[in-house]
């Protein structure tokens, strides 16, 4: 607690001040353009952060996280399209609302509901990432695997979709990061005898593949489709009379999604939707729900924001991310050389309390930008897909060539364009994918290293408390879904 | 009698093949069971220097983890199908062959170019006609990529006819 006083040093330095600036325009820039959005933006420039030192670089990807998680819900509401998947939500009372002539009062209150969300978010990092982080120090090898399991078995229960889809996405993004030379042996696996392939297959061509070129496919089906857009005179802040009737939801939703968000999954996306659910559940007039209830919009968007924070707290603190743009931010860490987890707190606190306080700074930003510039972004959308998309392929090849001066990676790229659109197209959600591409050499090599120590011995896991907390969570988070859809079908 | 029961019978297992949970489960399966069959070729550590387990055996356990949970996905798909998704428009199999047309381009004569082929040819197609917006996407933006990338992150791009003009 000590360290607290470090979070306001990027107020006094200009230059994480500029960082921050632009990273918010970017991030709402990305967050209003549907298909992009901040995993994919924050992948793209990545290779750009190389220019810049590791606490700026992670301040700017941060600004993009929070900015371009509201910037969503900018086009969920006036053109009925979410901007990011955590905006879908808000598109069911959000476009109602504006078509009713109140696009104003709609995104005033995504605004105001994204901010407190995200400012209680980042107050619930800054106080329980160091408690996670003091109890990670009584981690070894056994518990950081099965802490890994749970991750994973969490991504099948609360992910979107079906679980057990998001399992094998999951095992697919694992089975990814074993290509390559094995750590343990230095024995090639499937390498094929490409010699490029003995490094593994990077974050990046994975990344970008699975989100922004198979984006680009997904547009390629939708060339047709016209949006229906609703004018924005300018953005109105809540009158009392909404704020009376959204505090209590707002306050909810923030703690949900902050709660969600330091689960590995799916992070704002299921939040939001969550959010939303509960804040109907709770409501005087759920019957207003999806025809433009003000409610209905504030519990999505404090949700999504309050998600943000709550997925820097794993990320930060054990290394495990917490959704698909903190699995960016930590490949960003590790690009610049910082490794996350409790070392990273005891020795860098300046760092880390940069990055709260960053978090902090961004979200009263993009209230700000958003407040008097929604109406500028919303123009950003009149860019012709047919115009952007090519322009977004040209800077993806670019990127990601750039890491490693590779070609092979950006045919990897493209492999994984097309794979990523086939598993969207049939319902395989490519998050769990990410996650368990960050995870995967995590679960190999404690699995292993824990081994090494068992003596072989698989039943010793079952000795260690808090491994065998965690797999009996894992065990509760896989039967959830079971227990969910045998409610469902007892209530038909 | 019994020939229309059997024809209507042959036609809804033979339907069952056309279904898309069935055909993306066969893909899933047939490339897992090609991978699983991979991990039999790879090395084999002696037991004096193993340490833990094979080098094969976590990607073997989770290739059949895939397969158990494929088969599982297909199954529960009989009791409840997938939606049916839409055909595919010309404008995804032309994207899909300008990806085709930038590996080789770029292979064989210029990684600069082939960024400017795919932009026309996507731009194009999506319905772009003037010709001062398909120059500005195909070669003007490329070239600002291209530039910025060089000269801010001090990127080399692989030889090509025009590239090398560059580097020259």
């Amino acid at each position: 607690m000590e360290n607290l006083g470090l979070i306001f040093a990027p107020l006094f330095s200009y230059k994480l001040l500029i960082v921050l600036f632009f990273g918010t325009i970017f991030g709402l820039i990305l967050g209003v353009l549907p298909g992009l959005g901040p995993t994919t933006g924050g992948a793209l420039i990545l290779p750009f952060t190389m220019t810049l030192d590791p606490l700026s670089a992670i301040v700017l990807l941060t600004a993009i996280y929070c900015a371009g998680t509201y910037g969503g819900a900018i086009t969920a509401i006036l053109i009925n399209t979410p901007g990011t998947p955590a905006a879908a939500a808000t598109c069911l009372d959000g476009y109602p609302l504006a078509q009713k002539g109140e696009a104003g009062r709609a995104l005033g209150m995504a605004t105001v509901s994204s901010v407190i969300g995200g400012i209680a978010s980042v107050i619930v990092l800054i106080f329980f990432a160091p408690l996670l982080a003091n109890l990670a120090y009584e981690f070894g090898q056994p518990e950081y695997f099965a802490l890994a399991i749970f991750g994973l078995t969490m991504l099948a229960s609360i992910g979107e979709g079906s679980p057990i889809k998001n399992l094998i996405a999951g095992a697919f993004g694992i089975l990814i990061s074993t290509v390559g030379k094995d750590f343990m042996t230095s024995i090639d696996r499937f390498t094929f005898g490409i010699n490029e392939l003995t490094e593994g297959i990077g974050f990046i061509p994975v990344v970008v593949g699975l989100f922004a070129i198979s984006e680009m496919l997904t547009q390629s089906t939708l060339i047709n489709q016209i949006f229906n857009r609703v004018a924005l005179k300018a953005v109105k802040l809540p009158s009392i009379d909404d704020y009376k009737k959204t505090w209590k939801t707002i306050i909810r939703s923030s703690g949900i999604g902050s709660f969600i968000g330091v689960l590995p999954a799916e992070g704002g996306t299921v939040a939001s939707l969550i959010g939303y659910a509960e804040a109907k559940r709770w409501s005087k007039k759920p019957e207003d729900f999806g025809k433009g209830s003000i409610e209905g919009i504030a519990g999505a968007e404090a949700a999504n924001n309050a998600a943000t924070g709550g997925a820097m707290v794993p990320t930060l603190a054990l290394g495990i991310p917490g959704s698909a743009t903190t699995a960016v931010i930590l490949t960003g860490l590790i690009i610049h050389g910082v490794r996350p987890g409790p070392d990273l707190f005891r020795e860098q606190p300046e760092f880390l309390y940069g990055i709260f306080g960053s978090m902090l700074i961004a979200n009263i930003l993009f209230f700000v930008l958003g407040f008097f510039g929604a109406k500028i972004f919303a123009r950003i959308t009149l860019v012709p897909n047919k115009l952007l998309w090519p322009m977004i392929f040209a800077v993806s090849v670019c990127g990601t060539y750039s890491l490693n001066q590779s070609i092979i990676d950006v045919w990897l790229m493209l492999l994984f364009g097309v794979i990523g659109f086939f598993m969207r197209r049939y319902g395989f959600s490519v998050v769990p994918v990410i996650i368990g591409l960050i995870l995967g050499e995590l679960v190999e090599g404690t699995l292993r290293q824990s081994l090494v120590i068992f003596d072989g011995n698989w039943l010793m896991f079952l000795q260690r408390p808090i491994a065998l907390t965690f797999f009996v969570l894992s065990l509760i988070a896989l039967s959830f879904p079971l227990i969910k859809r045998k409610k469902k079908n007892d209530k038909v | 009698m019994n020939d229309v029961h059997n024809e209507k019978g042959t036609n809804k297992s033979l339907s069952l093949f056309f279904k898309s949970s069935f055909i993306v489960s066969a893909v899933i399966i047939l490339i897992s069971s090609i991978l699983l069959y991979f991990t039999f070729t790879f090395d084999i550590v002696p037991p004096i220097l193993n340490r833990g387990i094979q080098p094969a055996t976590f990607p073997k356990a989770l290739l059949i983890l895939i397969i158990a949970l494929t088969l599982l996905t297909y199954f529960i798909s009989l009791k409840n199908p997938w939606k049916n998704e839409k055909k595919l428009p010309n404008s995804f199999y032309i994207t899909l062959l300008s990806f085709v047309v930038f590996i080789t381009v770029s292979k064989f004569l210029d990684f600069f170019l082939g960024i400017a082929l795919l932009s026309i040819i996507v731009s194009y197609f999506w319905g772009e006609r003037r010709v001062a917006y398909l120059i500005i996407v195909s070669i003007i933006f490329p070239l600002i990529v291209f530039v910025f990338f060089e000269t801010i992150l001090g990127l080399r791009f692989p030889p090509g006819i025009i590239t090398n003009l560059y580097y020259r």
